[in-house]
């Protein structure tokens, strides 16, 4: 499926040699493959938290991102609040962006198409009269999430669609928000 | 009991590998645990057809003479079929026999069964790649009183309860078996992940014949890009019928049938389905189209621009905007749930620890490198992308055998006593 000459140097930044060195690595190792995400966040007043990342464990052991991530969150004025940071909903969408984004990249890498510039926009409906209660026929998230990218890339239109299509597949965040996840929740 | 070989199955890989063995004299014997073409007889619906056509349901000098070469066996024909081939190559089967176990020994393998126990020093599986059912673990949250059964309980539309049907997968079998259904008045809902999409005509000519004039079939196992992939593919949704119609997400959906996601759970009395649904219809159409593209490129380099109808694409699969995340059993009057979900091979009774975590068989082609005079034949992409067709055990059986007559040459000039006396004929015409 190569729309790029072999000799042409292709680079999105992305190292796919060693995704596929890891695949070769944890094909023996499948308990090294087992990764933990963690997040923690703290009230800070009203309806804004600020959440902290950190640590994750991965490869059999803990492991730290190279500095702290901080992310905010709040509701808009429109709900009665103080509009300090984005809302829950739109930080999900941008998880969703972002994995997929990120697969973009990552696939193309793989099939040595080069990317020049790659954007999108998503939008996501939600009746808001499930999250107050109201109605137990509406849901509390959205009712469908549309994402539209805008692709300039040395490739054929069917390749990018392609290349998109492929990221889908294998992202995690799409995985997450269109199949179900158990999710607990308790008090200390 | 000894003998050289013992063959396990008398389907078309079994008999196959017996016409070669034969025609190298090897001594052998092949163990059927019910009659000639079992599977065919026992795990398959009333109407199902071979999706190859006639012409291309052949075994080794063995091919099809009849007056439709492009025409599809039924059932009946197909075990008729086997059962002249058996003939036609004299292959040694002992019917009603069914294997208890394979073991290694020291100088070969132990095959107990519910006859006599063989004693040998080669053993081709040829059991088949489908005999265990893969029911997903979320029908045990299936609320009582609907109906379940997999693809290979199934026989007919009549004999389901009245109402609604879901069937669960929309490769070959989950795509016939909806069309079959819904065309009887039960509604369809088709619950569908991955699947693979493929016209049953392409410019004016069976996909199996493009299959087979590209050299695609005979695509080998260590040319192939992703072999695991390629060997996990689902099946063509695809159907042998006489009027050549396809059976693909637009044709079921066209008949009115129900299109949902991926079965992604089962919870007080739904079914939750995937969000994905429009993205791996996108993939689908994106592969057919590939396939499609590859067809044309050899067409146009083989000079076949006018044998064959100019090119098209068919219509991209139609997702509705907002397909449904929940179906209700009981709002919706479904209750039978057919699982086309895939089946597994059954090496229960296979003592050899040759199976990787996931029980599968590791081999190398068809030769089990860890277990020395063990073979296997009829899995998807076992040697070739046809392994798994009537047409692929044929040339798997001559590559396999050749292997098999070099270990036998080795072990013997290694160890002369092991040498068998049996003449092949009388072995095999023992009653």
């Amino acid at each position: 499926m190569q729309t790029a000459k072999d000799d042409k140097v292709v680079n999105n930044g992305v190292n796919v040699a060693a995704l596929f060195g890891a695949q070769e690595a944890l094909k023996n190792a499948p308990e090294a493959a087992k990764f933990t995400w963690r997040s923690t966040v703290e009230w800070v007043d009203g309806t804004h938290s600020r959440s902290t990342i950190e640590g994750f464990y991965g490869l059999g052991a803990e492991q730290k991102h190279k500095k702290k991530f901080t992310f905010d969150a709040d509701h808009p004025e429109v709900f009665a609040a103080e509009d300090r940071s984005a809302t829950p909903v739109e930080i999900v969408l941008a998880g969703l962006a972002s994995c997929l984004t990120a697969g973009v990249a990552a696939v193309a890498q793989a099939r040595r198409i080069q990317l020049r510039s790659v954007s999108a926009t998503l939008e996501a409906g939600m009746d808001v009269r499930g999250i107050l209660g109201m109605d137990e026929d509406v849901r509390n998230g959205f009712d469908g999430i549309k994402v539209t990218y805008n692709i300039d890339a040395d490739a054929s239109p069917a390749d990018i669609k392609a290349i998109v299509a492929q990221s889908q597949k294998r992202s995690a965040v799409y995985d997450i928000i269109t199949n179900p996840t158990n999710v607990t929740v308790e008090v200390a | 009991m000894r003998t050289t070989a013992v063959v396990i199955g008398a389907g078309q890989a079994g008999l196959a590998m017996s016409s070669q063995l034969a025609a190298r004299s090897i001594d052998h014997v092949v163990l059927e645990r019910g009659e000639i073409a079992n599977t065919w007889r026992t795990e398959r619906w009333d109407s199902l057809t071979l999706l190859t056509p006639n012409w291309q349901s052949r075994l080794p000098g063995f091919g099809y003479e009849g007056d439709d070469p492009d025409g599809f066996r039924t059932m009946p024909e197909t075990i008729a079929f086997l059962e002249r081939y058996a003939k036609n190559v004299s292959a040694p089967v002992r019917t009603h026999c069914r294997v208890r176990s394979v073991r290694r020994s020291a100088d070969g393998y132990d095959v107990l069964t519910t006859q006599a126990s063989w004693h040998c020093e080669a053993v081709v599986l040829a059991t088949g790649a489908f005999n265990i059912a893969q029911v997903p673990a979320v029908a045990q949250a299936l609320p009582p009183g609907i109906a379940q059964l997999t693809s290979a309980e199934y026989r007919n539309p009549e004999s389901l309860p009245k109402g609604g049907v879901m069937v669960v997968g929309a490769a070959a079998s989950g795509a016939q078996i909806a069309d079959e259904i819904h065309r009887t008045g039960r509604p369809v809902t088709v619950a569908t992940g991955e699947h693979v999409r493929a016209p049953r005509t392409y410019r004016g000519r069976d996909i199996q014949w493009w299959m087979d004039a590209t050299g695609l079939n005979d695509e080998r196992y260590d040319e192939v890009d992703n072999l695991r992939r390629a060997r996990s593919l689902p099946s063509f949704q695809i159907a042998g019928y006489p009027d050549r119609r396809n059976i693909d997400l637009n044709a079921l959906t066209s008949l009115g049938v129900k299109l949902v996601g991926r079965l992604a759970g089962i919870r007080d009395g739904k079914a939750q389905l995937s969000g994905s649904l429009r993205n791996l219809c996108e993939l689908s159409d994106l592969k057919q189209n590939r396939l499609l593209d590859t067809f044309d490129e050899w067409a146009a380099k083989n000079g076949l621009g006018n044998a064959v109808d100019p090119r098209h694409r068919p219509e991209p699969t139609r997702v509705e905007a907002s397909p449904p995340l929940v179906v209700d059993f009981a709002r919706e009057g479904i209750r039978t749930i057919v699982w086309a979900t895939g089946l597994r091979p059954d090496y229960s009774w296979l003592e050899v620890p040759v199976l990787d975590p996931k029980g599968n068989i590791c081999h190398d082609g068809g030769v089990v490198t860890e277990a020395p005079g063990l073979y296997v034949m009829g899995l998807p992409f076992l040697r070739r992308r046809k392994s798994s067709l009537i047409d692929g055990v044929g040339d798997d059986a001559r590559d396999l055998s050749a292997h098999l007559a070099e270990y036998l040459g080795a072990i013997r000039r290694k160890s002369p006593r092991h040498f068998s006396c049996a003449s092949p004929t009388a072995q095999g015409r023992e009653a």
